[in-house]
């Protein structure tokens, strides 16, 4: 068996030597802190069985971030087929959201997935980011702030999603891009997302995060069979603000379904607490991070072959 | 939690107010009593409304399919079932009178809140019609596609850059 060192555990490992003697002095600080997340926070629960696959909440969520035109009318359905190496259609600095098919064995009808940020309750993106670039606020949102950003990158690596993508309009400006849950334009005043809005099927529910984990239990609950009986998001990665409830296993409609139980960068949190210390220790962080984005490709690529050879 | 159930139960009878406490006789209205046809429009934006032929529909399914429990007949839906068998026909019947326009709201969400509250997950007007017509669609082979019930209007088809609104031919896609 190969062994594998985790992120958390390299993180640990790497950044301990360096940081270890920050880490002793703040602990007492810390140790007793567990941040879990706002608890009036807001949140989306999103039902694949609902689903349409029409891509309203594309359309409607390019117009709200006055995103660019598209390359495809979005009620072009071909984009279900496009394939970019090897993968289906992912977020990116032109679209913040993006819905893909899943025909899935033994079922007549395909299933859609809707994503985008998963506004996590412990982002790994923020407790990465050097500079504070990201907030979570107490509506939910992951929000960013772009004129503090670098382009570092090292969110886009951290996210256990592969959600924040990077605009390049000149190389001294680089922009964090990816979904702000609405928050300046209708979360920060209670109001819902454009995408849920569009959502003919009311396939995405906006409402307290509480709320929708005891909406999703309804569900599974009282329609015995339609469901598998967990909500994605409820517990991965610490919790996540957007939640998804399935009709079959998850990982037959893309989802991750290895990404830890707990947040990402739970471990190394007390040294993420510290984060002007971080700023001196920089060029080491930006090795260490490297070889961090180099590992986790190559932990996929790996797990790829591993597949490949069972089949 | 089945004390929780039946405090539900009274607590939605008083909640939901359009629910009559059914005295002796239980009656119920049936496919006559029904309007023709009727307008569905009161969220139009993206598409024109729907001229609904409810006459029509009536050869297709049961009150019950759409109306739940709110028409007097027999409930068959367990779930609806567990609070309303008997609680006979509802002063109102529409989708509208249960049914959100603005489901989301901030002061609906806070309805929600409501310990003794069963119908935690209602959903919206907008979600109420599309769940139901287009699972039933599905099944009966009627039409599912967003334009077969509804044309998309000038500012729907804006927002979905399409029609007039396409993306110029040739336009070459981000990226590589
Ligand atoms: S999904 Fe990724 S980008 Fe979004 S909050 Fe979580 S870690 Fe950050
Ligand atoms: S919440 Fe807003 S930014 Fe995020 S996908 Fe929906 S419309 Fe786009
Ligand atoms: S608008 Fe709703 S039904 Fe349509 S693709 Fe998006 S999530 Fe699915």
């Amino acid at each position: 068996m190969k062994k594998t060192v985790s992120r958390r555990n390299f993180l640990k490992g790497g950044l301990a030597g360096t940081a270890a003697v920050a880490v002793i002095q703040n602990k007492e600080a810390h140790a007793a802190q567990s941040f879990e997340g706002y608890p009036e926070g807001m949140g989306v629960l999103v039902d694949l069985t609902r689903c349409i696959g029409c891509r309203s909440c594309e359309a409607a969520c390019n117009k709200e971030q006055e995103l660019p035109e598209p390359a495809k009318p979005f009620d072009d359905y071909s984009v279900f087929d496009e394939i970019k190496h090897g993968q289906k259609r992912r977020t990116d600095e032109t679209a913040y959201t993006v819905v893909n098919r899943y025909d899935v064995p033994n079922l007549d009808h395909p299933l859609f997935r809707k994503i985008q940020c998963n506004h996590c309750q412990e982002p790994a993106c923020l407790t990465s980011c050097f500079v504070n670039a990201y907030t979570k606020t107490p509506e939910g949102a992951v929000i960013y702030n772009s004129k503090v950003c670098v382009g570092c990158r090292t969110c886009m690596i951290a996210c256990p999603f592969y959600i924040p993508t990077f605009k390049y309009s000149s190389a001294f400006d680089p922009r964090i891009m990816k979904c702000v849950f609405c928050y300046d334009t209708r979360l920060k005043d209670g109001k819902p997302p454009a995408c849920v809005e569009a959502c003919p099927q009311e396939a995405l529910t906006f409402g307290r995060r509480n709320d929708l984990i005891n909406m999703g239990r309804q569900r599974i609950r009282e329609t015995p069979g339609k469901y598998v009986e967990h909500i994605y998001g409820e517990k991965e990665v610490g919790g996540t603000a957007w939640m998804y409830i399935s009709s079959v296993p998850f990982d037959q409609v893309g989802f991750d379904t290895h990404v830890p139980k707990e947040p990402i960068l739970n471990s190394v949190k007390d040294f993420l607490a510290i984060v002007p210390m971080v700023l001196t220790i920089w060029p080491g962080l930006f090795v260490g991070f490297h070889l961090l984005a180099t590992r986790k490709e190559k932990i996929k690529e790996q797990e790829k072959e591993d597949k490949e050879g069972q089949v | 939690m089945q004390a929780r159930k039946r405090i539900m139960q009274t607590a939605l009878a008083i909640a939901i107010g359009g629910v009559l406490i059914a005295p002796a006789q239980i009656w119920s209205m049936d496919a006559e009593d029904a309007p023709e046809s009727v307008t569905i429009d009161s969220l139009v934006n993206l598409y024109t409304g729907v001229e609904f032929d409810h006459a029509m529909h009536v050869d297709y399914a049961s009150c019950q399919e759409c109306h739940h429990h709110t028409t007097g007949g027999e409930v068959v839906n367990p779930n609806c079932a567990r609070c309303h068998s008997t609680s006979g026909e509802a002063d109102e019947v529409t989708c509208t009178g249960c049914h959100a326009t603005d489901r989301f709201n901030e002061t609906y969400i806070r309805t929600l809140e409501a310990p003794e509250l069963y119908h935690i997950d209602k959903p919206g007007l907008k979600g109420a019609y599309h769940l139901n017509c287009i699972s039933c669609h599905e099944t009966t082979s009627g039409p599912t596609g967003c334009q077969d019930c509804h044309t998309m209007t000038d500012a729907g088809e804006k927002m979905f850059y399409t029609g007039k609104y396409s993306p110029a031919k040739g336009h070459s896609a981000p990226g590589h």
